[in-house]
């Protein structure tokens, strides 16, 4: 069988844009969280739980963590576009990347709103 | 001086070896081009491609030190010794330091490398304003040696998908013609995970690039563009 080389998705900047994008995200609010912590740094258990518990610093937070999946999402199909060439396998492993980040946004609300 | 050069005949050798050549080079010999023509008096079964000797045509780039580079401007007194030659990484090896481009021009074919105008040809030039040909600067002087793309382990993994960053540059090199009228087209052909977004940045192809050019920029420049459009 010839090998026939197909190219030609007509997509790629969403998610070149998404990985700056969210990366300024993260870059945001490791600063805002360093300032914080810089100003009143928790003490104990309690103090941590006072900075999270706050309504605010929880959405904070999820977008936070939300940009950091989206942003690995981005990193890690690009990793595997770059080195696992056989399709199946890489299909496989970018459903297995995506089960997992959807796994961490869901099991980090529960985190978030729990404290 | 002594040469540890990358030795490869596919029709006598089951594998490729360095061969280590200790020459005595005369005082005109100043550009590692001419330290191989040295060489080549003394073992002319050694083969590699040279044409211009002087950092025009191309042919003579080749991995010196482990670094891509033309070896007709490349003087041989910075060199550190043993001077290892390979050729270029990623291409197949035809013999010796002569790899096949193939590959390199299909990428570079891909991205149409000629002006689209349909508008019929004028009795003279078309013409270009001094600011609308400034921008054709630092993109056209590209000489197509593929020093850049095969210092590009992007295009190493996927040389049959990804441009590589010769073919963007010329890519680029078009969409900023003011003549050119196929804009929308060549962005539609790059928007693409593998022809354009293989690239991650890494400037190796501006680090080894004998004309000093900069493609990783004409890159930023072809996603901008998509930008524009886009958002």
């Amino acid at each position: 069988m010839v090998k026939r080389m197909v190219t030609g998705a007509h997509y790629g900047l969403r998610d070149w844009l998404a990985q700056r994008i969210t990366a300024v995200v993260m870059v945001v609010f490791i600063l805002c969280l360093a300032g914080i912590l810089l100003i009143s740094p928790p003490h104990d258990y309690a103090g941590w739980k006072a900075v999270f518990s706050n309504q605010w610093m929880r959405i904070a937070s999820f977008l936070f963590l939300v940009s950091l999946f989206w942003h690995a999402w981005v990193g890690v199909r690009n990793i595997l576009m770059d080195y696992v060439h056989a399709t199946g396998i890489r299909l496989s492993l970018q459903i297995l990347v995506i089960l997992s980040l959807l796994f961490y946004t869901v099991w980090s609300v529960e985190i978030l709103w729990e404290l | 001086m002594n040469f540890s050069i990358y030795r490869f005949d596919p029709d006598k050798d089951e594998r490729p070896y360095m061969q280590n050549y200790d020459i005595m080079l005369e005082p005109a010999d100043r550009m590692l081009l001419d330290a191989l023509v040295r060489i080549k008096t003394v073992d002319d079964s050694l083969s590699l491609r040279r044409s211009c000797r002087e950092g025009v045509c191309g042919s003579d780039a080749m991995n010196i030190n482990g670094r891509n580079g033309l070896a007709c401007i490349t003087p041989v007194a910075g060199l550190k010794e043993p001077v290892t030659l390979r050729p270029l990484p990623g291409l197949p090896v035809i013999r010796d330091l002569i790899v096949d481009m193939t590959q390199f021009f299909k990428q570079y074919h891909s991205i149409k490398p000629y002006l689209i105008n349909n508008d019929p040809p004028p009795e003279t030039e078309r013409l270009q304003s001094p600011e609308e040909r400034a921008e054709l600067d630092g993109l056209y002087e590209c000489i197509l040696c593929a020093c850049c793309s095969t210092a590009c382990p992007s295009f190493w993994w996927n040389p049959d998908k990804f441009v590589g960053p010769a073919g963007l540059l010329q890519a680029y090199r078009f969409l900023a013609d003011s003549r050119d009228q196929a804009t929308a087209e060549r962005l539609d052909y790059l928007e693409d995970p593998y022809r354009l977004f293989r690239c991650h940045s890494i400037m190796n192809c501006v680090d080894v690039c004998p004309k000093g050019l900069n493609p990783t920029s004409a890159i930023e420049s072809i996603k901008d563009m998509m930008i524009k459009r886009t958002v």
